[in-house]
């Protein structure tokens, strides 16, 4: 079982990094990166606030717009090029592996596209800096928080394309990362309304993605530390989130018709 | 049950449990980003930065920091915080962006000046603000208002607030009563003759009859507070040089301190209680500061709270 998951995760990785629109954005990033260089210097005595600002912000949207475009397709893309028939039928593969793999293999190109846009992003900072400093290595833990936002993203883009078409599932997709962004939002304004509005607001603020809850960009460009209980808990939330939704993809795709 | 069946309700089991404990993780979560990380810092906390930054699209990014403000304060509000750290900051950048903003001058410095939990607490940031609104908006006359308010109510500084009115009053579409304003605050804050000047003038060229009834009856205060303390003086001196405290004006009269019994303009006579000159009947004098019964405040006009109706 374990064996044919990674099969499938190692195929996923190998089609993903063919992809050369993938190469653009990563680019794209990290001259985004270094255009954070030249505003910093537009500004006074902010050039690494705006450097790990506009970095750890351009690593996040670049990854999760990487994350969404490559989630919707995992699934609807074999079913159009019909190689899931062959996968499925001519090899002893259970949908939920197919999944499982699938989910898997985006996650380790992500992480290879984000380790390669924050090494950008740390040569960007030596060079402003001359050396690191220690408060950097909260950075560290900025990054991996959006490596966690990028495993719920994928789960969510990989839920949504076993059921939908690529633009769909690009649109919820997105509009899920948007109201996740909002989150704490529509909880406070679930804590300033009443009755059911209140009920509502705030059940649908915990079954909704968090996004905010990963969020620390501007607490690390501060140098303010990351307790240990927050990477705990928030890499808890991840997989506990992402693993709901994929089980939810799975129960759809497991009943999903293929012919 | 079929084995696929059993299938989708451990999955379905699954899901559901994660689900339940991510909500725990995430509420742990929030507990901890909520004790110990410092929620209150800004991305980029110089305005000119923000502005370089916006691309020239200035006016968007004021309308989404005003919003950033209202959530922030709602937010701390809600909370019933103390310290409102990023409100100042906030709305230099809000109105650094779009100096024409004026929304975010006049509820912002509500925001600032207000005593907490209701506010920031921190009416110099307020009245800087608006004047900051001032000099970049010099023909919105309730900025003004705003202003005289804070010196007011907040800083507890009635000749400062009655020249904020009265240089909004001198603004091309001001309405009377910032006039009113700068009056009775001047005369509140003991300026006699610059009240007496400003409610003349109103009594001259107002066209309103509540404006002029009011401003009649301001000017009757006026002379009332002045007669008060004349006849206070006379009274400490009978007391000074006859070394008895006078029981009433009529012992005066009698010792030649005074030609008659004095009555105010109403033609009601004053009284000399404890040696203390008091008027007769003080509620048919609304605005007089002297001569007032023991306990008995004067009565000023306030700005209604909140803003202008």
């Amino acid at each position: 079982m374990i064996g044919r998951i990674r099969v499938i995760a190692f195929n996923t990785f190998r089609e993903a990094v063919r992809d050369r629109v993938l190469y653009n954005l990563v680019v794209f990033a990290i001259l985004m990166v270094g255009g954070a260089l030249l505003l910093g210097r537009i500004s006074l005595r902010i050039e690494r606030l705006v450097l790990v600002n506009l970095g750890l912000t351009a690593i996040a949207l670049f990854g999760i717009v990487i994350a969404i475009f490559l989630g919707i397709g995992l699934v609807s893309k074999e079913i159009e090029r019909r190689t899931l028939y062959t996968v499925l039928a001519a090899r002893p593969v259970r949908r939920w592996e197919f999944i499982v793999g699938k989910q898997l293999g985006l996650i380790a190109t992500l992480v290879v596209n984000a380790g390669f846009m924050s090494a950008g992003f740390f040569a960007a900072l030596l060079y402003l800096q001359h050396r690191f400093e220690a408060a950097d290595r909260f950075l560290l833990v900025a990054l991996y928080f959006i490596v966690l936002q990028f495993v719920v993203i994928t789960s969510l883009a990989l839920m949504f394309s076993t059921f939908s078409s690529p633009l769909l599932s690009t649109i919820f997709t997105f509009a899920l990362f948007v109201i996740g962004t909002f989150a704490e939002d529509l909880r406070g304004f679930g804590a300033m309304a009443g009755g059911s509005t209140r009920a509502l607001t705030s059940a649908l603020a915990y079954v909704l993605p968090n996004f905010a809850v990963f969020n620390v960009v501007s607490e690390v460009a501060h140098s303010i530390p990351v307790p240990g209980r927050l990477i705990l808990f928030n890499s808890l939330y991840a997989l506990l989130y992402a693993t709901a939704v994929t089980s939810a993809a799975v129960l759809i795709f497991d009943r999903r018709n293929l012919k | 049950m079929s084995s696929r069946t059993k299938a989708s309700v451990g999955v379905g089991l699954l899901l559901l449990s994660c689900l339940s404990l991510s909500v725990l993780a995430l509420r742990i979560s929030d507990d901890v980003r909520e004790r110990t990380i410092l929620k209150e810092a800004l991305y980029i906390p110089s305005p000119k930065a923000v502005k370089a930054l916006s691309l020239g699209y200035t006016g968007l990014m004021a309308d989404l920091y005003w919003t950033r403000v209202v959530q922030y304060f709602g937010g701390k509000h809600h909370q019933g915080a103390e310290q409102y750290k990023l409100l100042a900051p906030l709305l230099d950048i809000t109105t650094t962006l779009d100096p024409h903003l004026l929304v975010a001058y006049e509820f912002g410095s509500i925001f600032l000046a207000q005593r907490p939990p209701e506010g920031a607490g921190d009416p110099e940031a307020a009245a800087a603000l608006v004047k900051k609104g001032i000099r970049e908006n010099p023909e919105a006359w309730r900025l003004w208002y705003h202003l005289g308010f804070i010196y007011f109510e907040e800083l507890h500084d009635s000749k400062a607030a009655s020249a904020a009115f009265l240089e909004g009053s001198k603004v091309p579409g001001a309405l009377p009563w910032m006039q009113v304003m700068a009056a009775a605050l001047a005369q509140h804050a003991g300026e006699a003759e610059t009240a007496r000047y400003l409610w003349t003038q109103i009594y001259n060229s107002s066209e309103n009859p509540d404006i002029r009834a009011n401003a009649a009856k301001r000017l009757l205060a006026l002379r009332v507070d002045e007669e008060v303390e004349r006849l206070q003086s006379v009274a400490d001196r009978y007391r000074r040089e006859t070394a008895t405290l006078p029981e009433s004006f009529l012992q005066l009269v009698q010792a030649g301190y005074l030609p008659g019994v004095p009555v105010d303009p109403l033609g009601n006579p004053y009284l000399l209680v404890d040696g203390r000159v008091q008027v007769s009947r003080p509620n048919s004098l609304p605005f007089i500061t002297k001569g007032l019964p023991p306990g008995q405040k004067p009565s000023i006009v306030a700005p209604p709270k909140g803003g202008i109706p």
